[in-house]
């Protein structure tokens, strides 16, 4: 299974190792981790709730993955999303990509987060002083989606 | 012809239900149909129209207005998406 939601946090190490295990042939493993920043648009985050649409989402990131897999010859993917209500410094996501050589596993771990930001169904909830609000989708993330066309 | 119809984040709360079935008249075939078939119902629904840059899925798939839908879709409308 290489693509998870759920609402329970991770353990990159056990996930590396996880994706790994017997396993000879890979030379490097790239990973990404996002966490909850306590600040976002000058304003304090004392929480964030992420709302997704099951079933939707996990065929959106499995298809981004089929798309990595189809760019680069990477080995084994692992991408872990996570849902629900979380405190600033929790972890939300995760993004394993194990290849021969740095070069692909690097690029297509990238790609993987470039295009979960703009193409996976999720959506950022965050608590304020000022109250709760929904997080505007950033231009910059699709500038960043679409360099890979 | 009756399809399901789900709102999410943004829309969802403006909406105050988070989906519903429709039915679509004769004629009404297309995302875009949809969209301003619940719409037309006025208050709350024409956010459906104003929100800005909603997004679409037909069947769990990103979807574009011009896209066909047929009955026993599952059709969801939702605002640019923000996890990661």
């Amino acid at each position: 299974m290489s693509v998870s939601v759920q609402e329970a946090d991770f353990d990159i190490g056990a996930e590396i190792d996880a994706l790994l295990a017997g396993r000879t042939d890979v030379g490097a493993v790239a990973t990404f981790t996002g966490l909850v920043r306590d600040i976002n648009d000058g304003s304090g985050v004392h929480a964030m709730t992420l709302e997704h649409y099951p079933g939707m989402t996990e065929s959106a990131l499995e298809e981004i993955v089929a798309q990595a897999r189809a760019r680069w010859d990477i080995l084994a993917v692992r991408v872990i999303h996570r849902v629900g209500t979380l405190q600033p410094a929790d972890r939300i996501v995760l993004v394993i990509v194990a290849g021969s050589h740095r070069g692909e596993a690097f690029a297509a771990c990238e790609f993987i987060m470039d295009y979960l930001k703009t193409r996976a169904p999720f959506w950022k909830r965050e608590d304020t002083p000022e109250g709760s609000r929904w997080v505007d989708a950033r231009d910059a993330d699709d500038s960043a989606a679409q360099r890979w066309n | 012809m009756n399809i399901k119809v789900l709102y999410f984040a943004a829309l969802r709360e403006a909406l105050g239900t988070s989906g519903e079935t429709v039915a679509l008249p004769e004629g009404c075939t297309t995302l875009a149909g949809v969209r301003a078939l619940i719409a037309a119902r006025g208050g709350d629904w024409e956010k459906l129209e104003r929100m800005k840059n909603l997004r679409a899925a037909i069947n769990q798939r990103m979807a574009e207005p011009s896209a066909t839908v047929a009955d026993g879709d599952e059709v969801a409308f939702f605002p640019p998406v923000t996890g990661g």
